[in-house]
């Protein structure tokens, strides 16, 4: 094997309808004991992230969208949702996670466990 | 197809116009070719004083490095100058045998120092004679500096700005100075005789030796200067001289090539020259409507309008000519002069001086309007009277007041003497020194250093402090105006009339369909709530409303706290309640464990500490509408207890107050709008000091305030009208209010916006409705009261079944999801 080395166990849950999420908005979703906030970009991808913000825990699901980026609602620092990395500020990056569409609509999260 | 565009001169207003020039998309209609004669990027020549006084180095003041032009495809001809303009074929010739071609070509040659003729001045040779020099350039800045090393005694001609910035170049680096003046004051192009008087005994008092009244005969020594002899007999020993006896604009070229040519090249409000269309001038070579300049200001707004011009933004901008207002700093004396110097015929004068510490100050008025002041050794009020020079505004009360800002006004000392260590963001936290880095590192406008250190971005209170440190690192000239400044949101590139104009004539209803058509698609998240909240100003009911638009609070019509819980603000109309409304508040409080009770600034209760799934079950028992307290838009009115209660009231401010705020309650603006009515001078209720205020006075008249402010700036209102009852306090209210949303950036408090604007233009506008659009504005904002929806309805209709999903809570339950276990090998 070469490369990054594979997880041990990979869990798929479900998160539901897509339609949950309001476009252009985020949701928190708790997936096994940990937060997360999905967001729904209204270009029809989805992104899942740590929930809180690592600046002071604001809620990043409550903040605004736009060209890839959630803007924490408390202090309005960015982060690039699909990287987790900080834009214009040296917080920590984001934990991200893999979501992906069902055809029928529905929301898998991917949690890898070593 | 892309034009050939060349400009000769690499200096301040060509190098100016080339970056505004970009700025505005130009760089894809034009492929731009610079000529300097000078062997470098462009510099700010006007630090190149204090490079002489040692006080920064010549790598600072760079405004451009080589580097520049190249990422922006710009070609320089670095050191190379123009020999000869061929407006025939349209070629121009650099003296190395260069040849480019052009479409339109832009003179920016600048002037050069004006020697006059004095005997013995140059050798044989025809060049100056050791130890004398003219200073303009950064090389003859250079040479000056090594010169003086040898030197003990230095003569500067010339007693004007650049004369006594080169004495204090030499008076620094440890010379004996003396300046030599023909004139029989200091700086007349500046002062009067008065404050020329003044200043040269602060100068003297700092050690420099001043001789007024005196031509310079000759030049004595050889092949090394040793001093003069002037017309009078008398003589002065040097080893150094530096003639600034003032600047000729360099004309040579422009003349050989058969333009019209007079003191400048001559240029029309077009700034093209008469002769050839084509072929533009700006800076100190041009001369517009008879005149020249000598400073940085005009030819900036000479830059702009040739940039809006031929970079398409907008081809019809013009050239009015520049009112010259400066603030200057001669040998770290404070100067601020505007308009005219000495007053004429019937106009007013007012002067105070006090010698023994060096001020001087002095007012002219024509018809009650600032036309000229000069303000020496305190420059402190030279903020207001700019604003009153430009508008050319009636001065209302005594005009000696414009003098002496309000103490409160006044800093104590510029932030550019406090320590590097002094926070200057209170919001962020963020000091001094780290905003001297970023602007060293590259950041050249507000706007770029605000981004990079997030100063700023808080309350907004310290750009001034910043804007100001940017420009005392960078100098005048090496701060750079970000465009984005004057668009209405920085995500969209149009300013707000030009924005409103597009978004009706394309019919774009929603934001997103705004970033689709204007913005290439891209949605800058900065930019949507301030177009949700223009849209709803534009559309009213025909908005698309998108929430995903909104900021949280907008979405869930609530504040944010610090622990993503939210507060709950009523609506208490004017402040006033019952018992009853009192104990449901109450008990309200109790069932949903709120986690404080607090009486606002506002005049009203709040419930703290609740969360966000709870709303809607806390607005429904409450049953009382939303108190908006979380948004962009009216909030309330506080009001006094008036002439139901109060034994000096003179107006009932309590029912006034009632009135206004179920008229307005949440009518959508640029900013929040807080309101009060008082029921006497006394202003119990701070109305003078709100962005709307009702004051009643004697005699059943209530006077109207707009523009009053007491949170992160103090301001006392302006009298918009004096009116007689309360209809006519709610419909001049109404009016301010529609213009206001109409008219003023996002973010905009009404305390910036009627200073911007002007409180005799909205007098004019509201009052007197010299513009015709009173019952327009009328219309209009009953259209949004009529529109008013009480949004906690929301509590039984939710536009979404997730708008009040839980937010972070880890600690408790969330949307459960089923699992798909996947074992891997
Ligand atoms: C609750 C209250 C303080 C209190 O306990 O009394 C309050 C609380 C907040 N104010 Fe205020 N202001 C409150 C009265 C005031 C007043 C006094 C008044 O309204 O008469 C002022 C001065 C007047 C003014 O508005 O200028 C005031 C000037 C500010 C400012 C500075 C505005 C400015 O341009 O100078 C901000 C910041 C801003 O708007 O950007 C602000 C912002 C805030 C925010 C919303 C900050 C935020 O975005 O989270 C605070 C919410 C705290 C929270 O967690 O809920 N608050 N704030 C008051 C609510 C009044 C109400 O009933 O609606
Ligand atoms: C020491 C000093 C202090 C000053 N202080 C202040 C102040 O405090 N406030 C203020 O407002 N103003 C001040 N000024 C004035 C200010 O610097 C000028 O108004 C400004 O530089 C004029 O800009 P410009 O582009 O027209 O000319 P310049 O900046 O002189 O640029 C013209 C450029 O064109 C080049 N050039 C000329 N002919 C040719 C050719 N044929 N081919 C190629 N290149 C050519 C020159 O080499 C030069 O680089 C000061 C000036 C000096 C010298
Ligand atoms: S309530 Fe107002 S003054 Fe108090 S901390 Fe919040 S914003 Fe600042
Ligand atoms: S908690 Fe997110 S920016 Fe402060």
């Amino acid at each position: 094997m070469n490369g990054s080395p594979m997880p041990l166990q990979r869990r798929i849950h479900n998160l539901g309808p897509v339609t949950r999420i309001p476009l252009g908005e985020g949701k928190v979703y708790e997936v096994a004991g940990r937060a997360l906030a999905v967001f729904r970009t209204r270009q029809g991808m989805l992104h899942a992230t740590q929930a809180a913000c690592p600046h002071r825990g604001g809620p990043l699901a409550d903040g605004v969208l736009g060209s890839g980026l959630v803007v924490c609602p408390l202090h309005g620092f960015k982060f690039d949702i699909s990287t987790g990395s900080p834009v214009g500020n040296d917080c920590r990056a984001l934990r991200t996670y893999r979501v992906e569409l069902t055809s029928g609509g529905d929301m898998l999260l991917f949690l890898d466990e070593p | 197809m892309t034009q050939r565009l060349v400009v000769v001169g690499n200096g301040m207003a060509g190098a100016r116009f080339v970056e505004d020039l970009l700025a505005r998309g130009g760089g894809k209609r034009y492929r731009i070719t610079i000529f300097g004669d000078e062997p470098y990027g462009n510099y700010n020549r006007i630090l190149l004083s204090s490079v002489l006084a040692g006080s920064h180095d010549a790598e600072d003041i760079f405004i451009n490095p080589l580097a520049w032009y190249d990422a922006n495809g710009v070609k320089l001809h670095a050191g190379v100058r123009v020999a000869a303009i061929d407006t025939e074929r349209k070629v121009v010739r650099g003296a190395n045998g260069i040849d480019e071609r052009y479409e339109k070509l832009v003179l920016a040659t600048g002037s050069g120092p004006f020697v006059p003729p004095i005997s013995g001045l140059r050798n044989e040779a025809g060049a100056f004679k050791e130890g004398a020099f003219v200073f303009r350039t950064l090389e003859d800045c250079n040479a000056i500096g090594q010169a003086s090393e040898r030197s003990r005694k230095a003569v500067v001609i010339g007693g004007g700005l650049l004369g006594l910035e080169a004495a204090r170049g030499l008076l620094e680096r440890g010379l004996e100075v003396h300046v030599v003046h023909l004139m029989d004051h200091l700086m007349e192009l500046q002062l009067d005789a008065k404050g020329g008087a003044i200043l040269q005994r602060t100068l003297e008092g700092m050690g420099l030796h001043i001789h007024l009244n005196k031509s310079t005969r000759e030049v004595l020594g050889s092949p090394r200067v040793t001093g003069l002899r002037f017309e009078d007999g008398s003589a002065l020993d040097c080893d150094l001289l530096v003639i600034a006896a003032g600047i000729r604009p360099n004309v040579a070229l422009a003349r050989e090539a058969g333009l019209l040519v007079e003191r400048g090249i001559v240029i029309g409000d077009d700034l093209a020259t008469p002769g050839d269309p084509d072929i533009y001038a700006l800076g100190e070579c041009a001369q517009h409507r008879g005149r020249t300049y000598g400073l940085v200001a005009p030819l900036w707004e000479q830059a702009q309008v040739l940039a809006d011009r031929l970079s398409g933004r907008d081809p019809h901008a013009h050239y009015a000519g520049s009112k010259v207002s400066t603030k200057l700093k001669v040998m770290g004396v404070e100067l601020a002069v505007m308009g005219t110097r000495e007053r004429s015929g019937a106009d007013e004068e007012i002067a105070y001086e006090d010698a023994s510490r060096g001020i001087y100050k002095k007012l002219i008025l024509r018809e009650r309007r600032l036309v000229g002041s000069i303000l020496l050794g305190d420059a402190s009020a030279a903020p207001n009277l700019f604003q009153a020079f430009d508008r050319e505004a009636e001065i209302a009360g005594d005009p000696a007041a414009l003098l002496f800002p309000a103490a409160a006004e006044v800093k104590p000392r510029s932030v550019l003497d406090a320590p590097d260590s002094l926070q200057i963001c209170n919001c962020n936290g963020v000091s001094k020194s780290a905003i001297i880095q970023a602007a060293r590192r590259g950041c050249r406008s507000l706007k770029a250093v605000c981004d990079a250190t997030r100063a700023g971005t808080g309350c907004g209170t310290c750009r001034r402090d910043v804007q100001t440190l940017l420009e005392g690192t960078l100098g005048q000239g090496g701060t750079a105006e970000d465009p984005s400044i004057h668009y209405y949101v920085p995500g969209v590139p149009l300013a707000k009339p030009d924005l409103i104009r597009t978004v009706k004539e394309l019919g774009l209803h929603s934001v997103s369909s705004v970033f689709n058509a204007l913005a290439e698609g891209k949605e800058d998240p900065a930019s949507k709530p301030g177009l949700a909240s223009l849209l709803k100003t534009v559309w009213g009911k025909d908005y698309e409303d998108e929430r995903d638009a909104r900021f949280i609070n907008d979405r869930v019509h609530a504040n944010i706290q610090r622990d993503g819980t939210f507060s709950v603000i009523p609506r208490i109309y004017g402040g006033v309640t019952t018992p009853a409304e009192l104990r449901r508040i109450a008990d309200v409080a109790e069932r949903h464990q709120a986690k404080m009770v607090k009486i606002t600034g506002g005049q009203r209760i709040d419930l703290l500490g609740i969360a966000k799934e709870k709303l809607p079950e806390v607005w429904r028992d409450l049953g009382m509408p939303s108190g908006h307290a979380y948004t962009k838009a009216f909030r309330t009115c506080k009001t006094c207890v008036g002439t139901d209660f109060c034994r000096y009231g003179v107006g009932d401010s309590t029912s006034l107050g009632i009135a206004i705020e179920r008229r307005f309650q949440g009518i959508e603006s640029p900013h929040k709008m807080k309101l009060a009515t008082a029921g006497c001078p006394r202003n119990c209720s701070e109305a003078t000091t709100k962005d709307l205020g009702a004051v009643a006075i004697e005699g059943g008249h209530w006077e109207v305030y707009v523009g009053g402010a007491a949170g992160s700036r103090v301001r006392k209102g302006d009298v918009l009208c004096v009116v007689e009852s309360h209809e006519e306090v709610l419909r001049f209210m109404g009016r301010f209010m529609q213009y206001y949303r109409e008219h003023a950036k996002y973010l905009e408090r009404t305390y910036d916006f009627v200073e911007r604007v002007g409180i005799d233009k909205l007098k004019a506008v509201l009052v007197k409705d010299e513009e015709g659009i009173v019952a327009r504005l009328e219309a209009e904002i009953q259209a949004a009261v009529d529109a008013y929806q009480d949004p906690w309805e929301e509590a039984l209709y939710p536009v979404h079944p997730q708008q009040f999903a839980r937010a972070l809570e880890p600690s408790r339950e969330k949307e459960p999801a089923a699992e798909l276990a996947e074992a891997l090998p």
